[in-house]
């Protein structure tokens, strides 16, 4: 499964409660605020990186940049992918959830 | 004729720049006490902080970028602008980081900083 999470890790428990139920060997995609949850150096980036050693856990390019990130470290195994890629993601897995 | 009242306001501004509009309707606000005169302080805390990330580049995702105007606020007489320290941190972000320089007060001094306005206003 590819799940999908747009929330600030900073401002709800939304990435917390993905990354707790999320099967190993399944997707995780960070789009709009998710994306800070992805960049190295915050008080988040130890779970993050525990979670990419048992997941695929991405971060959309465009919000980055959006957000002034575009260039910033991200948690080791934590890739960056663009629209096409987030499409890629979401035909190369059987189903599709967002976390609300 | 008596001279308008006027208060000192604090902008408490909380959330990130592009996931809702919050940021940005608390940032018409202001410039709207602005035109009313009112002596107003601002400070980013929490995901507010990263309103003041550098680079950023909105049009990628079909958004303004008005956090370009926060280092033109000295034009409207907004000189008074603070960042909390702890926010900055847990968020990994520095002060060569930022658009601009600000004031990085901590926690206990934004306490103090809130006593010492008449009216706070948090978006």
């Amino acid at each position: 499964m590819l799940h999908l999470v747009n929330r600030s890790p900073f401002e709800e428990r939304t990435i917390d409660a993905c990354l707790r139920v999320a099967a190993p060997g399944s997707a995780v995609l960070l789009y709009e605020d998710g994306v800070y949850a992805g960049v190295r150096g915050t008080g988040v980036a130890g779970r993050l990186e525990a979670a990419a050693r048992e997941m695929r856990v991405c971060v959309l390019e465009e919000d980055l940049a959006a957000r002034g990130l575009q260039d910033a470290a991200l948690v080791p195994g934590v890739h960056r992918v663009d629209y096409d890629g987030f499409v890629e993601l979401a035909i190369e897995y059987d189903s599709v959830t967002t976390w609300r | 004729m008596a001279t308008p009242a006027r208060k000192r306001f604090l902008w408490m501004s909380r959330r990130a720049p592009h996931g809702s509009v919050q940021a940005q309707e608390g940032l018409d606000a202001l410039l709207m006490a602005v035109a009313f005169e009112q002596p107003v302080s601002v400070v980013f805390l929490d995901d507010g902080v990263y309103q003041l990330k550098r680079d950023q580049d909105p049009a990628r995702i079909g958004r303004k970028n008005f956090c370009a105007g926060f280092p033109s606020l000295g034009i409207y007489d907004v000189h008074d602008i603070y960042a909390e320290r702890e926010s900055l941190a847990l968020r990994g972000l520095r002060e060569e980081d930022l658009l601009m320089p600000v004031r990085v007060v901590d926690s206990a001094a934004l306490g103090a900083l809130m006593e010492a306005h008449d009216v706070v206003m948090s978006f």
